[in-house]
């Protein structure tokens, strides 16, 4: 296993789900509830030093029981090292810890994936949509379950009939 | 006058000469909430800003984003991994080429391809000229936002070549969709190989001529030095990357760091900042420049035969000429646009140093010919993150040269 997933494994034995390593990338899997102490740990251990945040995203698995995965990819400018964090969370608990106390840039991304993919981040400062309009109420574009051309919305602006 | 100071002035108004007048109220100081955009020339597209001001300062600015929100990673699900590829052009429209190469590269990484030697050296070539392209864009519009319009004039003009030869490389100037996973579409032909080395002795000259109307500018000096000032921890911790990130002096570039394409065969440095201003980002944005010309002209130099795309026929796409004389070729090329190749199920991150910062495409295969989900991390989005923390404390005017500093380009910014 890639010595940053066994440290993982080491200090959160509880925590950690698993750990693949495809591609040459590093991708670790852990539970929800001790998703913001690795986080931390991640950040503040010198022998990791993950200080850079690259993205947050999300993807939805609607047939499995946990449909939602949450992604966090970060690097450290001086190890040069990437790793990426991931956590699951069902339909009707979707959500998770938010990082924005760690990485300040996590503010926008975890927003996006709010917006996109309605996931909740519990202690985010101001989770609002960021890219759909506010009074948007169609749900979560991202979602598989959201049809390509959108759930009837665009079909009412006034200007698609003012031609006839 | 710190801010707190200025806060809490009151001007009364008393005039000795008309008893009564100290009676009149005080004059009221309230904080200003002022919209800025979504229509403003200087906002680099569809920006919406709403500033909290005081006077003339900007205590908090919230940015509202999404008015170009075009749904592309929606999109991207729907269609087979080549058909993705145009899309990727409209991202950040300025920049097409890279886009098209980040995007590649992210899907060659998926596929574990390996691109011929020609290729990734056309690839690097190209690329640079983008990069180039877009430091002339940034400088001009940069200087015209502020005030110098003068450099417009100049950096359109060179700019104005390049596209021409893009337009000569590929049939399109901004939207060029000329990477191919796998490979690039076509190879250079004499003709452009002698122009873009006829640009490299024409070009560093103008490099210095765009300096020169700035070096000396009042304007141009008291507007950028000292403005959008970030520290090197908290641009780190914002995520920020490209100029921005090493006008703080951190050294961050994929391009040395996790090289790719020609660029670990090439010699040239990774300007750095010192300041984290506005100024630090300008000055390397213009060694950039001249870093390119170098990448360039050693490319050129070093460049092998040999193909231009990697023949592996269950994903990449047969020669142009081939499609039109031979069934074989012309049954892949329809099947590969119709169903896709088959992806195997996993996960890649791939992250490329654009001119902008890192762009990178985190895609999600369960098998089969699209993506089950495709996320793109745009610079631009993730720069506007910091917008607030930059800009607090600055004056309403400069607000204009922060978003200028991060090169936003709104495409890119809401997808």
């Amino acid at each position: 296993m890639h010595p940053i997933a066994e440290r993982i494994q080491q200090k959160f034995p509880e925590g950690f789900l698993k750990a693949v390593e495809w591609r040459g990338d590093l991708a670790v899997t852990v539970a929800r509830q001790s998703l913001h102490e690795v986080a931390k740990c991640l950040h503040d251990d010198p022998d990791m030093d993950f200080d850079y945040i690259v993205h947050v995203s999300s993807v939805d698995w609607p047939e499995e029981e946990e449909r939602f995965e949450v992604v966090w990819e970060f690097y450290s400018i001086r190890k040069r090292h990437r790793i990426r964090l991931k956590t699951r969370c069902s339909e009707s608990d979707c959500e998770v810890d938010s990082l924005v106390d760690i990485w300040k840039g996590a503010d926008f991304m975890e927003r996006e994936v709010y917006d996109m993919m309605g996931i909740r981040f519990r202690n985010h400062p101001d989770l609002r949509r960021i890219l759909m309009p506010d009074d948007y109420n169609e749900g979560y574009p991202l979602r598989k379950d959201f049809p390509l051309q959108g759930k009837g919305w665009r079909d009412t602006f006034e200007f698609l009939n003012e031609r006839q | 006058m710190p801010l707190e100071d200025q806060r809490s002035t009151v001007y009364k108004v008393a005039d000795p000469e008309h008893p009564g007048s100290a009676s009149l109220p005080t004059l009221r100081t309230e904080e200003l909430l002022l919209n800025m955009g979504p229509q403003h020339p200087a906002t680099h597209g569809v920006l919406k800003v709403i500033l909290e001001l005081e006077g003339e300062r900007i205590v908090k600015a919230t940015p509202v984003m999404g008015f170009l929100h075009r749904g592309v990673e929606k999109l991207a699900e729907d269609g087979t991994y080549h058909q993705f590829i145009p899309h990727t052009d409209r991202l950040d429209y300025v920049c097409a080429m890279y886009n098209n190469f980040a995007y590649c590269r992210a899907v060659e990484k998926l596929m574990n391809l390996k691109v011929p030697e020609r290729a990734e050296y056309l690839r690097t070539i190209v690329a640079e000229v983008q990069r180039i392209i877009g430091h002339q864009f940034w400088l001009g519009t940069q200087a015209l936002d502020i005030g110098a319009m003068t450099v417009f004039f100049y950096t359109f003009r060179d700019r104005e070549i390049l596209l021409d030869w893009f337009d000569e490389l590929c049939g399109a100037r901004l939207t060029t969709s000329w990477y191919r996973i796998g490979g690039v579409e076509r190879d250079f032909t004499p003709s452009l190989v002698g122009k873009i080395r006829l640009f490299l002795d024409y070009f560093p000259p103008k490099i210095d001529e765009y300096v020169v109307f700035l070096e000396k500018n009042r304007i141009w000096l008291s507007r950028t030095q000292g403005v959008a000032v970030i520290s090197a921890e908290d641009a780190v911790n914002f995520g920020l990357s490209g100029p921005t990130l090493r006008g703080s002096g951190v050294d961050y570039d994929l391009r040395k760091y996790e090289s790719y394409g020609a660029y670990p065969k090439c010699e040239f440095s990774v300007p750095v900042g010192k300041n984290g201003d506005t100024y630090d980002r300008y000055w390397i944005r213009i060694l950039e420049m001249k870093e390119s010309v170098k990448i360039i002209r050693q490319c050129l130099d070093q460049i092998p035969e040999g193909p231009i795309m990697a023949d592996v026929p269950s994903v990449t796409l047969p020669p142009k000429d081939r499609v039109f004389t031979n069934l074989e070729s012309m049954i892949q090329q329809f099947k590969l646009f119709s169903q896709g190749f088959d992806a195997p199920p996993g996960e890649i991150y791939c992250g490329t140093e654009a001119h902008k910062g890192e762009l990178g495409f985190y895609i999600v295969s369960k098998g089969g010919g699209k993506p089950y989900r495709l996320k793109i991390r745009a610079p631009s989005f993730i720069h506007m993150g910091a917008f607030d923390h930059m800009s607090r404390g600055y004056m309403i005017a400069d607000a204009v040269t922060i978003f200028g500093t991060y090169d936003i380009v709104m495409g890119e910014c809401d997808r």
